[in-house]
């Protein structure tokens, strides 16, 4: 019996084990810059580009047979020596503009021979993916300033930094600005609207030639004219701003580099263009490093592009510690005040019986159905009425009567409530009798008992319900996809922009975002990594607030360290 | 002076030639009486009608669910003056000391009949105030129950839920009460450290000093001593000894030398009944009651 109990546990254990070292293996290993290698195959074909991974496969006769006449030998002699399996590599070859593939799979038996090329630059773009290439020319207005590969590298490295910054500088006018011009808009038209929807009202209620409709006639007629000055004013600062971004662009298309692909296609390219480029085959461990640290700041620091499967995912890190907050902050109040009157004020009967079973029962419920009922009530039945009552200048366009990320962590909250409950009643039940009727014996009324001694007593326990519940919530995927979790989020659900929190906003959660890479990306196999990539970046920030909680409950805990007596 | 108040006794034991069943009562003795369902009115020494009452009991019965706890006890508290309560286990003691400061509210079965009072205010008349009740009343539990907080606000604790905020009270309060139990001089460097680390003994004490600290009118100690060892026991009934003139203090006991040491009053119960009560020294020495006399020299319980 205590083998078969131990190796379960091993058992348990190793499989764990494996899985998280699955996810840091790969998911440390994507940023990783490869080196570039050239495959000669026999059929004269050049395969140029990163090696991602290699699997070993039993190819069929017939493809040998498709192979030069003087390269079928070799390959079957190969075949032979090797039971009739051959290795093959995936290459990641980029340039999908101009050969409309990511990826291409080269097999053992097809390699004529393989070299290092000195001069392949990979450049990650923002469109198109990935250029594999060597630098051939660079252009400043038009003219030729370098073209040999080295005087070209320089020359980018010399202007990359600054047309960086510029591009920048124009995504900053375009997001902060013009979204705020938009925003002041936006309220100044709903200010209107609401003044002609009033209007509408007093027409209604009251007649055309009531004296209400008639003022507010003139109310709605002077908010016109505030809105027309209003907007006046707000085209000329777009103008403005848009004057601003043509002027960094055009200083941006000043210069140009031309690459030449393995296969002497030449592409030019603008250099805002590039999010990044390095020689791989010339870079030191060193500059491989800072490559992959580069990446990493990218990965943590910076939007999603292209579909997701590129750039960063802070909106999603953010969204997804937003929402675990706000999770907390409605499930452990209730939480713990339904466990307090079940277990200290309710009297023991079959009625409590039966709500206990209840609770228990809610945390076996499919997560999925959760966000059916969170669409359902918070988002159609609480959110439409939020919507009539006080936003319903914006219909038909909903505020709140959609998904957001209040109404996601409500349902959450309702998902983990059985476990907060259930752990509160425990640690409840477990404050010892003496104490309790040493703090009546004193004279205390029971709630200044329940405050003064029970609650502080039972707190490490309620913090192992929190730390249980945020666990739980922040893993969940299905029934945000319901209520509030968007592949892209525009802007973040807490911003500079009054009331600076929106909750009424759908947000970006890493748990989708990895469902999103995995099954419904364009580019599937550079998705891959990237799902191991932000596994191990979900099960980070979900320890980390772990063990935040840990250190907290602890600190408590040490307070009320019982002494052997 | 010990008087007897013999006519209590020859009613107790002896009944008349009349009844029918006396000469085989007599053979089986008063506890197996008592054990078989029978009423005894407990035998009381006269000295205590001379001393001032704090605590009056009258009659009273307590039901735990079914099974009655308590028989018709009615005995006075006298004031200022140690009273133990004595018996074997499960005979009602501990029960009537959680019946004064209405502990047993807490114990949802519980039924009571009869009447308790303190000094002339009925504790279990409708409509009492029970907090306010408690607070004149201190009580010391069987296992040390300290609050999970510093030592100064388990002293104070009675205080602040009072709602006394003035640091000049609390401090004075803390100090006098941890004197006054003893704790003071082991305690005063570390006043804000957890209760939790104080020792059984000193536990135990820094709990006396909460019951003594809203200044009450009685004293209540369930077993005090039971989870200390001997001399944090020697210690606890030195504190006793000195409390006592200044408090009325009520003990439960389940250790006849200490009753002996620090009582001045011993109260003797069997199976929820009153059996005898009376000054300790006399009832040690001279119990009137040949089964008194048998549980304290240790024949039975």
């Amino acid at each position: 019996m205590v083998w078969l109990a131990g190796g379960m546990l091993a058992l348990c254990s190793v499989m764990i084990i494996a899985l998280i070292l699955l996810v840091v293996v790969r998911g440390m290993a994507t940023f990783w810059p490869g080196a570039i290698a050239s495959y000669h195959t026999v059929d004269g074909q050049i395969v140029t580009g990163e090696v991602t991974r290699s699997s070993t496969y039993e190819p069929r006769p017939e493809l040998i047979d498709t192979l030069p006449p003087e390269a079928q030998e070799r390959a079957r002699q190969l075949l032979a020596a090797n039971d009739g399996l051959a290795e093959r590599v995936l290459v990641r070859t980029g340039n999908y503009e101009l050969d409309n593939s990511h990826f291409a799979w080269v097999s053992n038996y097809t390699i004529e021979r393989m070299e290092k090329p000195e001069w392949f630059v990979v450049m990650e773009r923002l469109t198109w993916g990935r250029f594999y290439g060597v630098p051939t020319a660079f252009y400043v207005d038009g003219e030729l300033v370098a073209d040999t590969p080295a005087d070209v590298w320089r020359e980018f490295e010399r202007h990359h930094g600054d047309i960086r910054k510029r591009w920048q500088q124009r995504r900053t006018l375009e997001s902060k600005a013009i979204g705020r011009i938009n925003h002041q808009q936006e309220s100044a038209r709903l200010e209107l609207r609401g003044a002609e929807i009033a209007a509408q009202q007093a027409r209604l209620n009251h007649g055309v030639r009531s004296e209400q409709y008639l003022q507010a006639q003139a109310v709605f007629e002077r908010q016109q004219q505030r809105f027309n000055q209003v907007e006046a004013e707000f085209e000329r600062r777009y103008a403005d701003i848009r004057e601003e971004i043509v002027a960094l662009n055009q200083e941006n298309e000043r210069y140009q580099i031309r690459l030449m692909t393995v296969n002497g296609q030449e592409k030019s390219m603008g250099m805002a263009e590039v999010v990044r480029a390095y020689p791989a085959n010339q870079l030191s461990l060193l500059g491989r490093i800072g490559v992959y640290l580069d990446r990493w700041q990218e990965f943590l620091l910076d939007d999603p592009r292209e579909a997701n499967s590129e750039g960063g995912v802070f909106p999603a890190i953010f969204g997804t510690v937003v929402m675990t907050l706000i999770m907390v902050v409605f499930v452990v109040p209730f939480g713990v005040l339904a466990a307090l009157y079940l277990r200290e004020y309710a009297k023991a009967g079959p009625l409590v019986s039966v709500i206990r079973i209840a609770v228990n029962n809610l945390a076996g419920v499919p997560s999925i159905v959760y966000g059916v009922f969170g669409l359902g009530f918070f988002c159609y039945l609480v959110g439409g009425s939020i919507d009539q009552l006080f936003f319903s200048e914006k219909l038909p366009n909903p505020t709140f009567g959609t998904g957001g990320i209040l109404w996601a962590s409500l349902t959450l909250a309702l998902l983990t409530l059985p476990v907060v409950i259930v752990a509160t009643e425990e640690a409840l039940a477990a404050v010892p009798g003496s104490m309790r009727e040493g703090s009546y014996a004193s004279g205390a009324s029971k709630w200044q008992t329940i405050q003064r001694i029970v609650l502080p007593r039972a707190m490490p326990g309620i913090m192992t319900g929190m730390i249980l519940a945020m666990a739980r919530g922040a893993g969940e995927v299905a029934p945000l996809m319901l209520v509030g979790a968007v592949k892209l989020a525009p802007e973040l659900p807490i911003d500079s922009i009054a009331p600076f929190v929106h909750l009424e906003r759908s947000f970006m959660h890493l748990g989708f975002h990895i469902y999103d890479l995995g099954f419904q990306s364009q580019n599937s196999e550079a998705a891959i990594p990237m799902v191991f990539t932000t596994t191990l970046l979900l099960i980070l920030i979900i320890t980390l607030l772990n063990v935040g909680a840990i250190w907290l409950r602890n600190r408590l805990r040490r307070k009320f360290v019982v002494s052997a007596v | 002076m010990v008087t007897t108040d013999t006519t209590r006794v020859t009613n107790g034991s002896n009944g008349t030639a009349a009844d029918p069943g006396y000469a085989e009562r007599k053979n089986r003795g008063r506890l197996q009486e008592i054990a078989a369902g029978k009423w005894f009115p407990p035998v009381v020494d006269h000295q205590l009608e001379r001393e001032e009452p704090v605590l009056t009991v009258k009659n009273f019965c307590l039901w735990y669910g079914k099974a009655q706890a308590l028989f018709d006890v009615s005995m006075k508290v006298p004031k200022s003056k140690v009273t133990a309560l004595i018996g074997p286990s499960g005979c009602g003691k501990s029960t009537l000391l959680r019946s004064v400061n209405r502990l047993n509210d807490l114990v949802d079965s519980v039924r009571i009949s009869g009447e308790m009072n303190l000094y002339e205010d009925s504790i279990y008349a409708k409509g009492v105030d029970v907090i306010e009740l408690r607070k004149r009343m201190g009580m010391v539990a069987q296992k040390p129950n300290p609050f999970p907080m510093s030592i100064y606000e388990n002293v104070i604790y009675p205080l602040r839920i009072d709602g006394v905020r003035d640091r000049r009270i609390l401090d004075e309060v803390c100090e006098t009460s941890l004197r006054g139990a003893a704790l003071w001089d082991e305690a005063k460097d570390r006043l804000h450290q957890s209760a939790l680390g104080l020792s059984g003994g000193q536990q135990q004490r820094l709990c006396v000093a909460r019951a003594i600290a809203s200044e009450p009118e009685m004293l209540l100690m369930d077993e005090p001593c039971s989870a200390l060892d001997p001399i944090a026991t020697g210690k606890i009934e030195d504190l006793i000894d000195q409390l006592r003139g200044e408090y009325t203090i009520l003990i439960v006991t389940h250790n006849m030398q200490q009753a002996a040491r620090v009582s001045d009053y011993t109260a003797f119960m069997y199976l929820g009944q009153l059996v005898e009560y009376g000054a300790t020294a006399s009832l040690f020495k001279k119990p009137q009651l040949k089964e008194t006399e048998d549980y304290i020299s240790g024949r039975f319980g």
